[in-house]
């Protein structure tokens, strides 16, 4: 009886809201929900899997098969770190130090340098296994330190790293006259020999390729099922509250080097993998940019959340390629752009409404700056690609193409910054504006600048990510103190 | 125990039995919490022992305190928030259970069954408090949970630790006068179904008369009472302590 009662008003708002939660939001964002509710976990990992296996028997084209490697060690340093900082919840600094030694091990290894050539079989584990081991030595002073103070240790590991691969060109062993190079300083170690597996000599790209995604697979699978279970539990009870967790008997302290350990493995082991596709290392790929470029991705996915470090992945590695070709960067930027307008809208109605009334802003002052001959012809290079081709009937160029996409980069962000604060109604009309302002100034102003662009591009979905989804993406939102 | 120049609680000497519910009550400030850090091994006492079965356990880390038999509950509640409800209390039963990292990634055998029993022990617990933590509530985020079932989830958390004695630091705060009846009921039955020694931090007077084999009094770090709850509540040290100086002459 008392269970019925309790189970009245007020007790029950979890149940009340059940119903909401699952209903499905109007316009665009709708889709994504009836998407979300169609489409099991398992089902998604199996499309992108076969979409993996697709790209990888069907493509040919070597730039696109490296880009897809790279992408592939770039998965598994975001699967990894996201199990130091998505799970433990560790600021690991360090973290591209592993994946750096891992290389490094591996073209000490198997390359003329030190004139070692172990078979991969053995030497890839070794590798592993000894990474792992460093990621327990610089474990042992960071366990007891948590958030910055972590972040400050483990970030002097990283670039105690770098300093030593960088000095360790000429050393001079006690008892020898001369001193000897192992590391090849700045210079790198070129000349690196290929994986050799099952007797299968890795030639080209495709190898590695399906290598990466074997690894990739075991990868997530040993991940997801260690998250559900006992380990990945009591990991995140230390990232959520490590005095309550070691009250339930939780040593946290070791689970925290467990992480570190996980982590520096799984860096290794890409770093081996990067180094045979290389051929080569060099220390300048372990530093500071990558490093960002891996916290970006597992932030921006969601941090802790697997879905969310592959998307994560995807984006911080694969988007800058496809803005390097100003017609993929163009398709991009405006699916982007109709995509946030929809997201912003809310409804179909407003989401017409908005298009319509870009497209009627553009054709406006066409006319006008026509009339008023201001108007040019396009640059040959900006009317190539099929979207400027069909654009130009419709987008106003100046001639002074410089000044007017300087003057409309001003507009944008005053445009952009009023609009945070406008009101609902304002911003129903704002929306186009800003949009055929953004499309003006990608046109005629960024289009024929790809590499400024591209990091301008990157930069503003991060910080607009940050401020419209902090938990990134795919993550879910933590709750700190309620 | 000292923190600097001050002593937050000093010659203070408690003995629970077997199976006793001892309450500690005090003012703000009493000691009571800082008496339940040092049992629990958050502070290392800077003077004295604290027994277990006759042997010492002061200055040990929390995680073995709690393995040798000792769980708690937290007055300020230090849920696993952003963890589901069942997940909180599975969590709880990581000493006891073996899956290492390549067992649980592996899908070993053990390692599945053993996941099973872990969820059959957290969905058994849970159900200690009737249907208020059970059903649709297992796989909400701790964070949905109302107040009092914050506490009811802490408990049953520190149950699946599998303890001797169990320390509730105001086990029926922020709870409504029905909730706080209902708490003194699975006080009792923890003690009755669980085999429980518990040692109990309450500023609710009801619930402390309701449960309490005996009461401590503490105030200023020292122990001014102890004995069952009439004599204590009216011993002047006690009412003095908590109404004023010359407030037991007045009554």
């Amino acid at each position: 009886m008392s269970d019925q009662q309790s189970l009245g008003i007020g007790t029950d708002e979890w149940v009340a809201q059940h119903e909401k939660r699952l209903a499905r939001r109007s316009g665009f964002l709708g889709i994504i929900d009836l998407l979300n509710q169609k489409f099991s976990p398992t089902l998604r990992y199996g499309i992108l899997g076969i979409a993996a296996i697709a790209f990888g028997a069907f493509v040919h084209n070597l730039y696109l098969q490296r880009i897809a490697a790279n992408l592939g060690v770039f998965l598994i340093l975001t699967l990894g770190l996201n199990v130091v900082m998505g799970f433990a919840g560790l600021l690991d600094l360090g973290f591209v130090a592993f994946f750096g030694f891992g290389a490094y091990a591996y073209a000490l290894t198997s390359s003329a340098q030190l004139n070692q050539h172990w078979p991969t079989y053995f030497s890839v584990p070794a590798i592993v296994i000894v990474t792992a081991f460093l990621g327990y030595l610089v474990s042992l002073p960071s366990r007891r330190l948590f958030g910055d103070y972590l972040a400050i240790v483990t970030l002097f590991f990283g670039q105690v790293f770098i300093q030593l691969i960088i000095s360790s060109d000429s050393i001079t062993f006690p008892g020898h006259e001369n001193s000897t190079d192992i590391t090849g300083g700045s210079n790198g170690i070129p000349g690196l020999d290929p994986f050799v597996l099952f007797s299968h000599k890795f030639k080209t790209i495709t190898d590695y390729y399906w290598l990466l995604l074997v690894v990739l697979i075991l990868l997530m699978i040993a991940i997801i099922r260690v998250d559900r279970a006992r380990v990945g539990r009591a990991w995140k009870t230390v990232r959520e509250d490590s005095l309550a967790s070691q009250a339930m008997g939780i040593k946290v302290n070791n689970l925290k080097m467990l992480a570190f350990i996980v982590g520096a493995s799984i860096a290794g082991l890409a770093g081996t993998i990067f180094a045979g596709i290389q051929g080569a290392v060099f220390i300048n790929g372990f530093d500071m940019p990558l490093l960002t470029l891996i916290y970006a991705a597992v932030i921006l996915g969601g941090s802790g959340s697997i879905p969310g470090s592959i998307l994560g992945a995807f984006v911080m590695s694969v988007l800058p390629e496809i803005l390097r070709v100003q017609n993929y960067s163009e398709m991009l930027f405006l699916a982007v752009l109709i995509l946030t307008i929809a997201v912003l809208g809310k409804s179909w109605k407003k989401f017409a409404f908005n298009i319509a009334l870009v497209i009627l802003i553009g054709l406006f002052f066409k006319i006008i700056f026509a009339a008023l001959n201001l108007t040019t012809t396009p640059a040959a290079t900006w009317a190539i690609a099929p979207v400027s081709k069909l654009l130009k009937y419709w987008l106003f160029i100046p001639q002074n193409r410089i000044l007017w996409g300087n003057i409309a980069f001003i507009i944008l962000i005053s445009l952009v910054a009023y609009y945070s604060i406008a009101r609902e109604k304002m911003k129903l009309y704002l929306l186009p504006v800003i949009a055929y302002v953004a499309i003006f100034l990608w046109e005629d102003r960024l289009v024929v600048e790809p590499n400024t662009t591209r990091q301008l591009i990157i930069g503003m979905l991060l910080v607009v990510l940050m401020i419209v989804r902090p938990q990134g993406f795919l993550g879910k939102t933590r709750v700190e103190v309620l | 125990m000292q923190f600097g120049a001050l002593k937050s609680v000093s010659e203070l000497d408690i003995t629970v039995n077997k199976g006793e519910i001892v309450s500690v009550i005090g003012p703000n400030g009493a000691g009571k919490t800082t008496l339940f850090n040092v049992v629990t091994g958050i502070y290392t006492p800077t003077e004295g022992d604290v027994l277990l079965d006759g042997k010492s356990i002061a200055g040990k880390d929390p995680a073995i305190i709690n393995r040798l038999g000792i769980a708690r509950t937290f007055q300020n509640v230090r849920l696993f928030l952003n963890m589901s409800v069942i997940e909180n209390v599975m969590a709880a039963t990581y000493a006891q259970t073996k899956s290492n990292i390549f067992a649980s990634a592996l899908g070993l055998p053990s390692s599945r069954k053993e996941e099973r029993e872990v969820r059959a022990k957290a969905e058994e617990l849970l159900s200690f408090f009737g249907t208020r933590l059970t059903g649709y509530r297992w796989e909400q985020p701790a964070y949905s949970l109302s107040y009092a079932n914050r506490r009811r989830l802490e408990i049953a958390r520190a149950l699946a630790t599998n303890p001797k004695v169990l320390l509730l630091d105001e086990p029926a705060a922020g709870m409504n006068p029905k909730e706080t009846q209902e708490i003194t009921e699975v006080v009792g039955r923890l003690r009755s179904e669980k085999d429980l020694t518990i040692l109990v931090i309450e500023h609710d007077m009801h619930v402390v008369e309701g449960i309490s084999d005996r009461v401590i009094a503490l105030d200023h770090g020292v122990k001014i009472a102890e004995g069952d709850f009439d004599s204590v509540a009216t011993h002047p040290d006690v009412v003095e302590a908590y109404l004023g100086k010359g407030s037991a002459d007045r009554k």
